[in-house]
């Protein structure tokens, strides 16, 4: 068995595990950091398949971005550990029937590509580009459409997230430095004369 | 073995180091510290006190807009990169649009840049 078949099955193991380990886990924060082992080892397996720059992004968007995200929401939630097992035996089976469908899919392609081959067979090193150049090559010209169409969605959820999350809080002192500094003696100051004994004097 | 993935070598022979130290570690940990836990030990100790609440809290909202803003600009920038790498080396006219069609792009993500500081989503009351 050479390096390359090793290297494969150490690193789907570790998927699969992980990823049993994300459904499995008790405590969410735990299920997060399982998730972010899942991602690695993913991106190991896209280098495998010659998606150099797919396995990049997945290591910076994905771990670096989108895991951080999922602690962020698995905190907010403020989740209680007792009454997470409660639901299990009533999302069962909506749960299996979703998960059946998935695995029938999962057989029915993997059984059309036992047959006919994939669709694309990666060349890598055969290609005189690079993986990233290969689609910079096509991604700007001849699918400018969906480029475009994710700088929509990217909008979209830009202007989303800041419309369903943003409040502020009334009543708030800021320091503005350039009012500050436009203050003279003449608006700022005020000379007060004849205050009378015991008495206070309004600001 | 083809010469691709030998590039990736160093890589897995980093992360199987990597995961030697680590596991030795806490085998040792567990195999050879001296391990005598006793309640007061192994509890939570805040200034003297029991301990008030879990020490697990609810989050701001606020931390989430921005983990949220942070991924969108990230992947903005993944969308960057094939450009630079493959712009200066297209057929000129391809060029051209190349570099229009990621201006484009960017343009409408400014649109909603220039919303979210308008909007004060950046500031940290």
């Amino acid at each position: 068995m050479d390096l390359q078949a090793i290297a494969f099955y150490v690193l789907s193991a570790v998927t699969i595990g992980s990823a049993l380990m994300v459904v499995t886990a008790r405590n969410p924060v735990h299920s997060v950091l399982f998730l972010i082992t899942t991602f690695f080892t993913c991106a190991g397996l896209f280098v495998m398949l010659g998606a150099e720059f797919l396995a990049m992004l997945l290591v910076v968007v994905y771990v670096g971005a989108v895991a951080v995200l999922f602690l962020f929401v698995v905190m907010m939630l403020d989740v209680d550990f007792g009454s997470l097992r409660s639901g299990f035996a009533r999302y069962l089976p909506i749960g299996g029937v979703a998960a059946a469908v998935l695995l029938g899919e999962m057989i029915l392609v993997a059984s059309a590509v036992g047959d006919r081959g994939a669709a694309v067979t990666t060349h890598y090193g055969a290609s005189p580009y690079s993986n990233t150049e290969q689609i910079g090559r096509v991604l700007y010209t001849d699918y400018i459409y969906f480029f475009e169409a994710a700088g929509m969605v990217l909008l979209v959820a830009m202007i989303g997230a800041i419309v369903l999350t943003l409040r502020h809080k009334p009543g708030i002192k800021r320091q503005v430095i350039a009012d500050q500094t436009a203050r003279s003696a003449s608006n700022g100051m005020r000379i007060i004369t004849d205050v009378k004994i015991g008495q206070g004097i309004d600001a | 073995m083809n010469a691709f993935l030998l590039q990736y070598l160093p890589i897995l022979v980093f992360m199987g180091i990597a995961a030697v130290i680590g596991s030795a570690f806490l085998v040792a940990a567990f195999t050879l510290a001296p391990r005598d836990p006793d309640p007061e030990k192994i509890s939570a100790y805040e200034c003297g006190f029991n301990a008030f609440e879990d020490a697990r809290m609810k989050f701001d909202v606020r931390f989430y807009l921005v983990s949220i803003l942070f991924i969108i600009f990230d992947l903005e920038v993944a969308f960057l990169f094939p450009w630079a790498v493959s712009l200066m080396k297209l057929p000129h006219n391809t060029q051209v649009f190349a570099f229009w069609s990621m201006f484009t792009f960017l343009f409408i993500l400014t649109v909603g840049f220039v919303y979210e500081w308008k909007k004060g989503a950046l500031e940290w009351e």
